[in-house]
């Protein structure tokens, strides 16, 4: 059976705090419950600005769930966990 | 004193035909500009041609930023105003982005900002060299999201960015219930506001234009008809208020010479103006024709509009009296335009006659009969045109001669057409029938005619094939 692979983008501007903790954010989320079924790409639009306009991206961070379909996309630091994981529709592993 | 308030407020040519008049040189220079107006105003259409005008004619290239329609829509929308989106975007002198925001997809937690669209702006700044950006309309952004309070203050921070940047810019908003916009963006943007209207009085359209706030410039306040027709926006203006045109003392003739012999000076001067007005059958439209016989024969450009009769019947039926139009009318001396008076408001037709005296350069302009345009307006709207009209001519030194069926049983003082018209010309012929007998007998008489001596008699006249010939 193929593994099921989450793909997701994380837009930043910069180093900003925002971004950081973005990205350690959906590190730990990931880590808790897509362990070794994920990849995180990293795009900052300070160094291509031309990536912006594809995937629609006028918030920053902006967290893009690529796969699986359909595109999900959830804006801010990704404080809020519950969000995220609902945002991106990922299930908790059950227990 | 000018030239140093023209550096304090430098300003960019808006390329919308009227609006440089009205805000005294264009839009604030480096400087954002918020139009606002309800749906179907005209507003993405005025930030287009802002840009596209800026292209062809002043050579900034300029970047729109679309938040509703896509850019496919868009080009297609503005074809038929003769805008060709897709060869600018090809000559990389315009940049169309769509930012499509959907809100079933969009997930917000936790703190954001919207650097995303500051980068996608800057990077289509800078890939063509923009010196033109237009924002349409921004506030969809109110729609997309929930946190208003960081929405706004990032607004504030790109009406900085983009003065940061020295863009000129054009930011739509929608209009809101109590304020100038949904979102209060007039708060922000608040160097220069435009307020788009479209209204329906009497069941006719007109779509006005004001200035709402011109910081740090002059500006006029009132309420401007503007146009949508095949070649974009344009804004009329009232043209000057003051009496100061140039005035000409060459004479010219009233195309036959029996009737020059009434004025002592044997013609017209040059840029004059004369209002003929009579009841119907007393042969206005014959006068008018001969004037623009006159003015041909002279080589010299008329534009005749006719609210009455088709160009080719008026050619047929001025032909029954021995004046040719058909020669003039194939070497473009003559332009006939006809329209019925009551298709469309009075201001529109007055920028019609605008935008044809600007096309076509006449030295002579015909409007027959001035009296049915009347009929259109109400009467202070009706003085108010023909006081723009009569500026209009004059200033570009035009020879007018204008028409007006007065009502049998009325007397001419009373009625309301003669006495808006009349004072107005220069020249004023009255025309009559008299009936007695088994008879009939055309009458004219020349109530005044400024600065020329005329014939104080009533003079008889007569109409046959061969034309106008007056008793001596």
């Amino acid at each position: 059976m193929p593994k099921e692979m989450w793909e997701l983008r994380l837009y930043i501007a910069g180093q900003t705090p925002k971004s950081v903790l973005a990205l350690k954010n959906i590190t730990k989320y990931c880590e808790e419950h897509l362990a070794g079924k994920y990849s995180i790409e990293i795009i900052d639009l300070l160094k291509s600005p031309q990536l912006a306009e594809g995937d629609q991206i006028f918030a920053i961070p902006t967290l893009v769930r690529k796969f699986p379909e359909p595109l999900r996309k959830i804006i801010g630091d990704l404080s809020n966990e519950e969000k995220v994981l609902v945002g991106l529709n990922i299930r908790p592993i059950k227990v | 004193m000018k030239s140093s308030l023209a550096e304090v407020f430098p300003k960019t040519h808006s390329g919308i035909e009227g609006l440089d008049e009205i805000t005294g040189g264009g839009l604030p220079k480096g400087r954002p500009t918020l139009v606002c107006g309800s749906a179907g105003c005209g507003k993405t259409l005025m930030g287009v041609q802002f840009l596209v005008k800026g292209i062809t004619d002043y050579d900034e290239p300029g970047v729109f930023i679309s938040f509703e329609e896509t850019t496919k829509d868009l080009t297609t929308n503005v074809q038929s105003l003769g805008f060709d989106l897709n060869k600018l975007i090809a000559d990389k002198k315009l940049r169309i982005d769509n930012v499509h925001i959907e809100k079933t997809e969009i997930e917000e937690t936790g703190e954001y900002d919207l650097e995303g669209l500051f980068i996608r702006l800057g990077y289509a700044i800078d890939q063509i060299g923009a010196k033109r950006v237009v924002l349409d309309t921004i506030e969809s952004l109110f729609g997309g999201m929930d946190n208003a309070t960081l929405l706004r203050s990032e607004l504030k921070r790109l009406f900085q960015w983009l003065k940061d940047r020295g863009v000129t810019a054009i930011i739509t908003g929608e209009r809101g219930e109590n304020s100038l916009t949904r979102q209060g963006l007039e708060e922000y943007v608040s160097d220069c506001v435009i307020l788009l209207d479209f209204r329906v009085i009497d069941q006719i359209a007109t779509r006005r234009l004001r200035i709402v706030k011109y910081r740090g410039s002059t500006h006029g306040t009132n309420e401007y008809p503007f146009l949508i027709d095949e070649f974009g926006i344009s804004v009329l203006p009232i043209t000057s208020l003051k009496l100061e045109h140039r005035t000409s003392s060459e004479i010219l003739s009233y195309g036959f010479a029996g009737f020059d012999k009434l004025f002592k000076g044997k013609g017209f001067f040059r840029g004059n103006s004369t209002l003929v007005t009579g009841t119907a059958g007393t042969s206005k439209t014959i006068l008018a024709s001969y004037f623009a016989l006159g003015s041909c024969q002279r080589k010299e450009k008329v534009l005749f509009f006719s609210f009455e009769e088709s160009p080719d019947q008026l050619i047929r039926n001025m032909d029954s009296v021995g004046i040719r139009f058909k020669p003039f009318i194939k070497s473009g001396m003559l332009q006939i335009h006809s329209s019925r008076p009551s298709l469309s408001g009075l201001e529109m037709h007055l920028l019609v006659i605008h935008k044809l005296i600007s096309q076509h350069k006449p030295k002579t302009v015909i409007i027959d009969p001035i009296s049915s345009l009347i009929t259109v307006g109400n009467n202070s709207e009706v003085r108010a045109m023909l006081v723009r009209l009569m500026d209009l001519l004059k200033v570009n030194q035009i020879n007018a001669f204008f028409t007006a069926l007065t009502h049998p049983y009325l007397d001419e003082h009373y009625d309301f057409t003669v006495d808006a018209v009349s004072s107005l010309a220069d020249t004023w012929i009255q025309l009559s029938n008299n009936t007695s007998d088994s008879n009939r007998s055309r009458k004219l008489l020349i109530v005044k005619s400024r600065g020329m001596g005329h014939s104080n008699e009533i003079n008889e006249f007569s109409i046959s094939e061969k034309g106008i010939k007056l008793k001596q």
